[in-house]
């Protein structure tokens, strides 16, 4: 029933009304907005563009999915102690409420010279103002084997909440009692720094009470834990004893599916049950495909005043795909703030008026340890127009003094408000 | 359907009624931008979910929410984030976001 209903949306949206919104530039004060991904960043950034401009922009948001599933506490889907049904929101309020046009739909091109988008259904939507937020693709190549193990359903990342995250409990539901699950760690810049060691613990919290002797190797290419390090370390000693063991320096080069063996550069081999490879990563594919992806033909460089592409006018790239500045993590939380600064540009631009000059973002980053206690690291970051770049501010922010249960609550009640401000 | 004729109307209705609406200014603009940070966790517009354990913060007297970010600032009210936040505010910063909240309806 939803679904029927949202084709019927986007069909009208590209039917009748896509010449209605083609004159959008003849109308004087009236602009369109196109924004390209419906996560943590591009949602944020549509729905705020409305908010802000009083409902007076046009936003198309181009996202194929009818519901968004949240990364962050998907790892509790796979401790166990909650289900897809809590982390899944529909995308029907950003219409319903506040007017985004959606466009269920992939994008094939962007025209950044012709300031326009080609949608895999073939229609064309022009925009004076387009906000990319692609979220990361990954580099398959740099594991060998490791796409076409994936692609058999051998070996997951779960790094998309979705189907994965499902399949990657059924994995370790299935994994007999002694049994070893590994998960294998990219080297820093990757989506959620604290991530693969929230998914060890919550594994640990699963095997604790099921599978009591089973093990969780982290094999990590970074030679430390790269987030929280001193938080989870303590914790796991002493609540998960000689189940969590961490070894740094094992940047995974080859994989097999069948075998679930894992080659290292410079390391030994590892064999084991359930192997879980989190890939290298890069800006979501589109961005590279445009020629967005301008560091490294990895990420994507902004002007941080008001995140427009370096590589294209009219063009503002948010969330994971942008090369960080100095310690801003790849997180929901940071994608959600970049959401709003670029929205208060971008309605600054089409209404004539000054871009704020001093934006700031804040990051919050919870990370349940078991299915209670959670941890956080918290960042303010003020923008330094000399430099053009974000940096934290000295003596803010800072970490848990040890995994606790209010956080917990704080940390459930954090993903409820982030979802509703990103999405209802 | 519904859903699909509504959403013609809302643009319908922001094209007639665009001439009509006075713009606001670049200052109001920048503070609300800067007031949305806090919603990540306070709500979209300072109100949060239902039973939400993190306070809503529309409404909130602006003399109240000074004095609660300074005791988060210097450490005479615990907390477990918005101590280590606050401390990164700047002060003008501070002074828009509460002059912000006080002015929205709880």
């Amino acid at each position: 029933m939803m679904k029927r209903r949202s084709f019927v949306q986007a069909s009208l949206a590209f039917g009748p009304l896509a010449g209605l919104l083609g004159c959008a530039s003849t109308l004087p004060g009236k602009a369109k907005v196109v924004v390209i991904g419906g996560g943590f960043a591009g949602a944020t950034a549509a729905k705020y563009v409305r908010i802000l401009s009083d409902y007076q922009i046009d936003v198309v948001l181009v996202e194929p999915n009818t519901s968004f599933i949240s990364c962050p506490t998907s790892n509790l889907v796979i401790g166990g102690s909650r289900s897809m049904a809590d982390i899944t929101t529909p995308y029907d309020n950003l219409s319903d409420k506040h007017g985004v046009i959606q466009a269920r739909d992939r994008v094939k091109r962007i025209d950044t010279a012709r300031k326009s988008v080609e949608l895999a259904g073939g229609s064309k939507l022009a925009y004076d103002k387009l906000i990319v937020a692609p979220g990361v693709d990954f580099l398959w190549d740099s594991i060998e084997g490791l796409q076409q193990a994936n692609a058999e359903g051998q070996i997951l990342h779960a790094w998309k909440a979705g189907a994965e995250t499902t399949a990657l409990r059924r994995q370790l539901e299935s994994m007999p009692d002694g049994g070893v699950y590994a998960i294998s760690v990219p080297l820093m810049p990757y989506r959620c720094p604290p991530g693969p060691y929230e998914r060890a613990s919550q594994v640990a919290h699963y095997f604790k009470q099921a599978k009591p002797r089973s093990k969780v190797l982290i094999l990590d290419a970074n030679p430390k834990i790269v987030s929280k390090g001193a938080l989870f370390s303590k914790f796991w000693a002493d609540n998960y004893p000689g189940m969590i063991e961490f070894r740094g320096n094992h940047k995974a080069v080859a994989i097999d599916g069948k075998t679930r063996n894992v080659k290292f550069e410079g390391a030994d081999d590892v064999r084991v049950d359930v192997l879980n490879v989190v890939p290298n990563m890069s800006a979501g594919s589109i961005a590279m495909q445009s020629g967005l992806a301008n560091v490294n033909n990895r990420w994507c460089q902004v002007d941080f005043l008001t995140f427009e592409s370096t590589a294209a006018k009219d063009v503002h790239i948010i969330g994971d795909a942008v090369q960080s500045a100095p310690g801003m993590p790849k997180s929901g939380h940071m994608a959600n703030s970049h959401g709003k600064v670029v929205a208060a540009a971008v309605v600054a631009q089409l209404s004539g008026l000054e871009v704020n000059p001093n934006p700031m973002l804040t990051n919050t980053c919870y990370s349940f340890v078991n299915d209670k206690l959670v941890v956080h690291v918290a960042s303010v970051h003020q923008y330094h127009a000399t430099e053009n770049t974000y940096k934290t501010v000295p003596g803010s922010g800072g970490l848990s003094p040890a995994p606790n249960e209010l956080e917990g609550v704080y940390a459930w009640n954090w993903a409820q408000n982030i979802w509703a401000d990103t999405l209802l | 359907m519904r859903t699909a004729f509504s959403s013609l109307a809302l643009v319908l209705i922001s094209v007639v009624a665009l001439p009509a609406v006075a713009q606001q200014s670049a200052s109001t603009l920048h503070a609300r931008g800067l007031a949305a940070t806090c919603a990540n966790c306070h709500g979209t517009d300072g109100r949060t979910t239902l039973g939400s354990a993190v306070p809503s913060l529309a409404g909130m007297p602006r003399d109240y929410m000074l004095k609660q970010l300074a005791a988060f600032r210097d450490g005479s009210r615990p907390a477990t984030v918005m101590h280590q936040l606050a401390k990164g505010l700047t002060e003008q910063q501070i002074d828009s976001v509460a002059s912000y909240f006080a002015t929205l309806k709880p």
